[in-house]
C-alpha cells in the first residue's frame, strides 16, 4: 500500500531534474533526453490520478496520447539534429547561431 | 511491509537514481542507457498502479524505440575515430535554480493537498483495466484517436524528408 503522494513527489523530481538538464547540457541530444524525461513525469502524474476513478479510464487514455506525441517528437527533434550537425558540424545548440551563411 | 509496497519504492529509488546521473553524468551514451533504466522504473511504477497496457507501451515505444532511435542519433553526430563525445556543463548555476525552485515549490504544492484520503489500497478495480480502456479509446476518445493517427503520419513522413540527404536527379 503506498499513498499517491509518492508517486507525484517522483513526477516532481523527475520533471525538476528534466528541466535542470535542459538547462545545463551543451549537446542536443542531452536535451532531447531532458524533454523525455519531463513528459514522463507528467505521465505518472496522469496515470497516478487515474487510481482516484479507476472506473473511468480518462488519465490512462491522456497518457497514451502523450506517449505518442513524445514519438513524434523525438522523430522529427532528431532529424532536425542530424540535419544541423551536417550543415554546422556541432552539436552544441548555442554555436547554432546564424540564420544563413 | 508488504513485497508490493517494497517493489514499489525499490522502483521510485531506481528511477530517482537514474534521473539524477543523468543529469550529472557527461558521456551521452551512459546518459541514454541511465534514461533506459529510468523508463523501465517507471514502466514497473505503472504495473502497480493498476495501468498495465500504459507499461507495456511505455517499454515497447519508449525503451524499445525511442531508445533506439537516440542511441543512431548519438552514433550518426560522433565522429568515431575520436574521443567519446563528452558534454560540457553550462549555466550550472542558474540551472540548479530553475529546477530547485521548481522542485521545492511542486512540493510544496503536494503536501499542503490532502491526497492522504486517496491512498492506493493496491486493491484491483473492479473492472477489466484493458478491456475498458480498449472500448473508451474506441468509442468516446474515437475522434483524438484517429487524429493521433494522422499526428503520427506526418512526423513520419517529416522525419524522413528532413534527414534525407537524397538530392532530386531531374533538374
Amino acid at each position: 500500500m503506498f499513498p499517491i503522494e509518492h508517486v507525484l513527489f517522483l513526477a516532481a523530481l523527475l520533471f525538476s531534474l528534466g528541466l535542470m538538464i535542459i538547462i545545463i547540457k551543451r549537446n542536443t541530444i542531452m536535451i532531447l533526453l531532458g524533454i523525455e524525461l519531463m513528459l514522463n513525469a507528467s505521465n505518472l502524474n496522469l496515470v497516478a490520478f487515474n487510481n482516484l476513478m479507476p472506473e473511468k479510464m480518462d488519465g490512462q487514455i491522456f497518457a497514451l496520447f502523450v506517449i505518442i506525441v513524445a514519438v513524434s517528437e523525438a522523430a522529427v527533434g532528431l532529424a532536425i539534429v542530424l540535419q544541423v550537425y551536417q550543415y554546422y558540424q556541432t552539436s552544441i545548440p548555442d554555436s547554432v547561431s546564424d540564420l544563413k551563411e | 511491509m508488504s513485497f508490493t509496497t517494497f517493489m514499489f519504492y525499490f522502483f521510485e529509488a531506481v528511477a530517482a537514481l537514474s534521473a539524477v546521473g543523468l543529469a550529472v553524468v557527461r558521456n551521452v551514451f551512459y546518459g541514454a542507457l541511465l534514461l533506459v533504466i529510468c523508463l523501465l522504473a517507471v514502466a514497473g511504477i505503472y504495473v502497480l498502479a493498476f495501468a498495465e497496457f500504459i507499461a507495456v507501451t511505455q517499454i515497447l515505444i519508449y525503451a524499445g524505440g525511442i531508445l533506439v532511435v537516440i542511441i543512431f542519433g548519438i552514433m550518426l553526430t560522433t565522429k568515431i575515430s575520436q574521443k567519446p563525445l563528452v558534454v560540457e556543463h553550462s549555466y550550472v548555476l542558474s540551472g540548479l535554480l530553475a529546477a530547485g525552485g521548481c522542485f521545492c515549490m511542486l512540493v510544496f504544492v503536494i503536501a499542503k493537498e490532502p491526497f492522504v484520503s486517496f491512498t492506493n489500497s493496491l486493491e484491483p478495480p473492479p473492472v477489466n483495466s484493458v478491456q475498458t480502456l480498449g472500448v473508451t479509446l474506441f468509442s468516446k476518445y474515437m475522434f483524438p484517436f484517429e487524429i493521433a493517427g494522422l499526428l503520427l503520419l506526418i512526423a513520419l513522413i517529416g522525419a524522413s524528408v528532413l534527414a534525407s540527404n537524397i538530392k532530386s536527379k531531374k533538374t
